[in-house]
């Protein structure tokens, strides 16, 4: 017997599209942070824009908060639905609305698979730039929601800067249009406001986005290091060197033994302490300017040898060995806590010295695979979750490394979210007067606090501002 | 009122950072975030109205106000970082200034906006103001790492941060960009940086206007990669043609592929121009939307670029125009009435094209607003932030315009 609430959305999306029942909603209660799950309400899945409008619209009438969700890829929990709020999955709202390669853009709905989008494009000698690792399966509009990366965002910028219009569904459930094709702004950069908000101002029902042109030429090279400390000092000079690479990534030593002992082995040495994978890309004879540049700045940092991908299968196994690393070192251990923290690209050798004491001290094993280009970290701590005592040493480690990136100058996420698992970081990170003007804003788009509640600001910074307007 | 309200400054920061406009309006030039916070706080206190300034040299400052709080006293290149490619500015930093000290250290802003080289970086970013190098480097939100800023009730707000990828909380820092002011003071800017290119070439040709732009699509659709290519038309140039510039930059091998790629992709005559000349040609496309007493900026896709052009020229005038050939952003800058720049923006509105009144005298920013009116569902929530961020509506500042 259906409850109520699910009577009244299945009247909206049809009974086979609404999930209550505890067994459907396993599947839903987890994203990609191990560490938190969390049972739902109810789950619906609402089939198109108008469904979605509709869908909002009751949920506001009734005053049951919402949670919105993609492919559940996330890493920081931001798609977790507890307590009474109903989880809006949104993977049926998966048509590519308009593609004009004349413009170079895209209109698409958020259930749109990420690297589905790079697929229509490239019959035009076309792209979309930003390329988490999980683009197989990740979705635009939770790309959009998490303001996500990924390695070729060094070069091409994160999904904020492909964004020129979206199409909001407001908590109320009340439409609003920000942007333009073009990018110019019809007022205040709203678009760049909500992308990054986490699913806390609404759900975008259309995303514009920029495509950008395959590049003729790109060189791929492996660096190996015989110190991470090297291959750090050796980003840093890249970075100085005035050459933007498409990508610059370092795995550790840990990280490239558990990938070559996995399917996704690559051919990476595993007797180095540290490697470096550098893209560069552009014009034929340009990229080969810049490759060669990096080539020597590798060696006189100290490099071990410097192999180059000879063909597209060679560039494609170099780098499925990087996307699929997550993967690999899910082998080893039961649970994996993928981090991700920044850090001023100079502070790279010091941080990482840093996080192999911080593993020692806790007796656990921590492996680096990361965006080196972008002082973007991701330690990642293998462990298994059933043992609480390593759990809370998980816990404290992940504290420790976060704390000494924030003194570093530099931040709590880059590209994963805070979501609930970097919640309690935040006021390391902003003053109470910073925390309660996000507060605030949140407020203007959602008074009652009914989308994607509890995420992202810590409950306790939110007594001081109340948004104009406001009763 | 304004000899009170001058006393009051002085106690509250000292005479240093006080004084009056060439008006005789009282002026407070903070040199700090906390000291603009108690100046804005004193003035929500009191209901003094603020105008807020920079050095003056873009947006004329002349909404009527109790005070002016000019960022001039603000002035300090915080930190500069070759190693990480960013910069720490206070807002009232003249972008000259910072341009010199960041090529001493071989670093480059790739931002080139409209107007003069003495304009402050807070100007910059709160009008979002972007140049040519928008084809290349993107507009100013690219730039912008994170920000200081005070609400107009005297709140210090840190927004984003210091490192190149950052998402923690929510992106307050593109709210201020392009903001006009209406959501706060800009005190303090972390900016992102290039190494400077080993080679920065300028090449200009000529012809008319229908050609140049169709040269533009030709050269996206080629694939070439420009830092810039801009269009101005014969007023600007003071010439009988249109001319379109093509600025290069990178290593040598990259420019000479891109220069025989442009050549190849628009079948345009190529002049490549003396370090001076290119200088020079550059100056006058930014000082160009000077020219006029109002200047429009509209948003196109290069296919719409004709036709918005075509718009200009049937409402306006030909005047003053620079266009980014491959971004469709328009510059135009004469003196038109507010019914005309009402008319312009309703067609370019038609079709999808935003007009933002970048600047122009007060009554016509308070008749017709940087913005007009909005978008479906748009208003109610700038409305509210602008509550949020200035509860006691302190800042002197048109947004919406008359009709909104």
């Amino acid at each position: 017997m259906p409850s109520p609430l699910a009577a009244d959305l299945a009247r909206i999306v049809g009974h086979r599209w609404v999930r209550e029942r505890h067994a459907e909603l396993a599947t839903f209660s987890g994203d990609g942070l191990p560490t938190h799950r969390s049972e739902p309400k109810l789950v619906v899945l609402p089939g198109d824009r108008e469904e979605l409008i509709a869908v909002i619209r009751a949920l506001h009438r009734l005053r049951v908060p919402f949670v919105a969700r993609g492919a559940g890829t996330g890493l920081s929990g931001g798609a977790l639905a507890g307590g009474d709020a109903v989880l809006l999955t949104l993977t049926r709202l998966d048509r590519i609305r308009a593609l004009d390669p004349s413009a170079r853009r895209a209109t698409v709905e958020p259930g749109v698979v990420n690297a589905r989008l790079s697929d229509a494009a490239r019959p035009f000698g076309l792209q979309y730039a930003p390329d988490p690792s999980s683009q197989s399966a990740c979705t635009l509009g939770g790309n959009v929601a998490e303001n996500a990366g990924g390695p070729h965002c060094l070069k091409y910028g994160v999904t904020t800067n492909h964004v020129t219009a979206l199409e909001v569904i407001l908590p109320d459930g009340n439409v609003a249009s920000f942007g333009s094709p073009q990018g110019e702004a019809w007022g205040p950069d709203l678009v760049g406001l909500f992308v990054g908000s986490e699913g806390m101002f609404g759900i975008a029902s259309a995303i514009t986005l920029r495509l950008v042109p395959v590049p003729e030429a790109i060189h791929t090279l492996l660096a190996d290091f015989a110190s991470v400390r090297a291959a750090g000092e050796a980003v840093s000079a890249i970075i100085a060197s005035g050459v933007i690479p498409a990508a610059l990534e370092m795995m550790d030593q840990a990280c490239v033994r558990a990938v070559e002992a996995s399917i996704y082995a690559a051919g990476y040495p595993t007797d180095a302490a540290a490697v470096l994978l550098v893209e560069l890309d552009g014009r034929p004879a340009a990229a080969a300017a810049e490759s060669a540049s990096v080539h020597r700045t590798l060696q006189g940092h100290g490099a071990r040898s410097i192999r180059e991908a000879t063909d597209p299968l060679d560039r494609a196994r170099l780098w499925q060995g990087r996307k699929k690393a997550f993967g690999a070192m899910g082998r080893i251990a039961r649970d994996l806590v993928v981090q991700d923290a920044v850090v001023p690209r100079s502070s790279l050798p010091d941080i990482l010295d840093l996080i192999a004491e911080v593993g020692r001290r806790h007796d656990l094993t921590i492996s680096n695979v990361f965006h080196a280009g972008d002082g973007n970290l991701h330690p990642n701590i293998s462990f298994d979750g059933r043992d609480a005592a390593l759990a809370e040493r998980v816990h404290r480690a992940s504290g420790e490394i976060v704390a000494a990136c924030i003194a570093a100058g530099g931040s709590i996420t880059g590209e994963h979210g805070v979501g609930v698992d970097k919640r309690e970081y935040m006021p390391l990170l902003f003053s109470p007067e910073t925390l309660s003007a996000m507060c605030a804003v949140r407020r203007v788009f959602d008074p009652l606090d009914t989308a994607n509640p509890g995420k992202v600001i810590p409950i306790h910074a939110c007594r001081e501002w109340r948004a104009g307007g406001v009763p | 009122m304004s000899t009170a309200i001058l006393e009051r400054l002085t106690a509250l920061l000292g005479p240093a950072c006080v004084g009056r406009d060439p008006s005789g309006l009282p002026r407070a030039m903070p040199d700090s975030s906390d000291a603009a916070a108690l100046v804005l706080r004193l003035a929500h206190d009191e209901g003094w109205k603020v105008r807020l300034e920079g050095r003056g040299s873009w947006l004329p400052a002349d909404a009527p106000a109790d005070l002016a709080v000019s960022s001039r006293g603000l002035d300090q290149v915080v930190s500069v970082s070759p190693a990480d490619l960013v910069a720490t500015v206070q807002a009232g930093v003249t972008l000259d200034t910072l341009e010199r000290r960041l090529a001493a250290a071989g670093m480059w802003l790739p931002l080139d906006p409209p107007g003069r080289p003495d304009r402050s970086v807070g100007s910059i970013v709160a009008t979002a103001t972007t140049g040519p190098l928008r084809a290349g480097a993107g507009t100013v939100r690219d730039h912008v790492l994170g920000c200081t800023f005070v609400t107009g009730d005297g709140k210090v707000i840190q927004a984003g941060g210091r490192v190149v990828k950052n998402v923690a909380g929510y992106d307050l820092t593109k709210l201020q960009v392009g903001g006009f002011g209406g959501f706060g003071m800009l005190t303090e800017l972390h900016l992102r940086l290039r190494a400077r290119p080993e080679q920065d070439v300028t090449l200009v040709a000529h012809g008319d206007r229908d050609h140049l732009t169709r040269a533009g699509r030709s050269a996206i659709e080629a694939g070439v990669s420009v830092a810039a290519l801009e269009l101005c038309a014969p007023a600007v140039v003071a010439e009988r043609e249109w001319q379109l510039a093509a600025r290069l930059v990178g290593p040598a091998e990259g420019v000479a592929a891109e220069s025989a790629a442009l050549a190849a992709a628009t079948g345009l005559e190529w002049r490549t121009l003396a370090v001076e000349q290119a200088h020079a040609w550059w100056t006058m496309a930014a000082r160009a939307p000077l020219g006029g007493a109002v200047t429009l900026r509209l948003g196109a896709l290069p296919d719409g670029l004709d036709e918005t052009l075509d718009l200009l020229d049937e409402v306006l005038d030909t005047g003053l125009i620079t266009v980014g050939a491959t971004t469709g952003q328009v510059r135009w800058s004469g003196d038109a009435p507010a019914a005309a720049v009402k008319r312009v923006r309703a067609v370019a509105a038609s079709r999808e094209v935003p007009l933002t009144l970048e600047r122009a005298p007060w009554a016509l920013r308070r008749e017709a607003g940087h913005f007009g009116a909005y978008r479906e569902g748009v208003g109610p929530i700038v409305g509210r932030l602008r509550d949020t961020f200035d509860p006691g509506g302190t800042f002197v500042v048109a947004l919406e315009g008359e009709d909104a």
